[in-house]
């Protein structure tokens, strides 16, 4: 069975996030002065084929510990998404 | 054979300045030996150098490709013995994704790539690129880097203070820790760093473009020096 994964990576709460901040210098000259805490991170999508749902997202897990994120800047957060067939 | 160190620089996918660190090596008097990221061994060398440039296209994070690369198992063994190993720039990044070295390079503050001569403080001299040298020298070298803002975590910082990591600070031309010469924005001005046993040290800035006086400033002169005689220590 394949499985779908949304692995979604974020600069640690408290690390400066220069391009956060980028982002939220330039909205203000399209309008929007109403918004703060603006935060980039990355989105990583992957299919692994494994026997469960659960064998499946513990590799995840490791991958994104090991190599999708940084665990000295990063935090991650994996959002299974339906099983794909076939 | 002449009693010269071997010293190895590995190329990448994407280095750039794997040739200008060969010939600062063999401008310093070692012997330049070039490594390739799929050998599988370090042709026993006694020091390697991590060049700087884009390793895999910095894809994902700087340096967090290159540190599965094959050569990286023989490096961190010979990192386990006590081997002098030298990150330079995209170098010092591939040592902290492999967590040799602590903390991490994240885009300078200023959001813009830097490309400037800078002083740093010398801080220890326990690192293989500041033997013999004293504690507040100051040496001019070059950087060019746009994700060179080094952060550790609250905890890790403090240890890297309190255990005396700190190798080379961002200051002004008189040694003066001021933050209008931090280039990238590094958490405590730092610029380089080492690990705990002493034998691996990764920075910003570029020795290997500052050992020629027809060049320009010759800041690296004194780090290459050092590296070659940790190096001939060992052979």
């Amino acid at each position: 069975m394949r499985h779908r994964f949304e692995v979604l990576i974020s600069l640690r709460p408290g690390l400066l996030d220069p391009q956060g901040k980028a982002v939220e210098g330039a909205l203000p000259a399209m309008g929007w002065t109403n918004v703060s805490g603006v935060r980039v991170g990355k989105h990583v999508e992957l299919t692994v084929d494994a026997a469960s749902q659960a064998e499946a997202r513990a590799q995840v897990e490791e991958m994104a510990r090991r190599l999708l994120s940084n665990p000295v800047i990063e935090d991650f957060r994996i959002v299974a998404a339906e099983a794909v067939r076939g | 054979m002449n009693g010269s160190p071997r010293i190895g620089v590995v190329t990448f996918p994407g280095s750039l300045d794997d040739r200008d660190a060969l010939r600062a090596v063999r401008f310093m008097g070692g012997e330049g030996v070039p490594l390739w990221h799929a050998d599988p061994d370090l042709r026993d060398v006694e020091a390697v150098i991590l060049p700087g440039g884009f390793s895999y296209g910095d894809y994902l994070r700087c340096g967090a490709i290159a540190r599965f690369a094959p050569i990286m198992d023989p490096l961190v063994r010979f990192a386990a013995r006590g081997g002098p190993i030298v990150g330079i720039c995209n170098g010092f990044q591939i040592l902290c994704e492999a967590g040799l070295l602590p903390g991490a390079l994240i885009r300078n503050r200023s959001l813009r790539f830097v490309c400037r001569f800078v002083d740093v403080r010398v801080e220890t001299s326990l690192s293989p690129l500041t033997e013999g040298l004293v504690a507040g020298e100051v040496l001019r070298v070059p950087v060019k880097h746009g994700e060179g803002q080094f952060v550790a975590s609250a905890d890790d910082l403090a240890r890297v203070e309190e255990r005396g990591l700190v190798v080379f600070r961002y200051c002004a031309p008189d040694g003066a820790i001021d933050d209008a010469c931090n280039v990238n924005g590094a958490a405590n001005a730092i610029a380089g760093v080492r690990n705990e046993a002493g034998n691996v040290v990764g920075l910003m800035p570029h020795p290997e473009h500052a050992v020629d006086p027809d060049l320009g400033p010759t800041g690296g002169q004194p780090m290459l020096a050092s590296l070659l005689s940790r190096a001939l220590a060992r052979v």
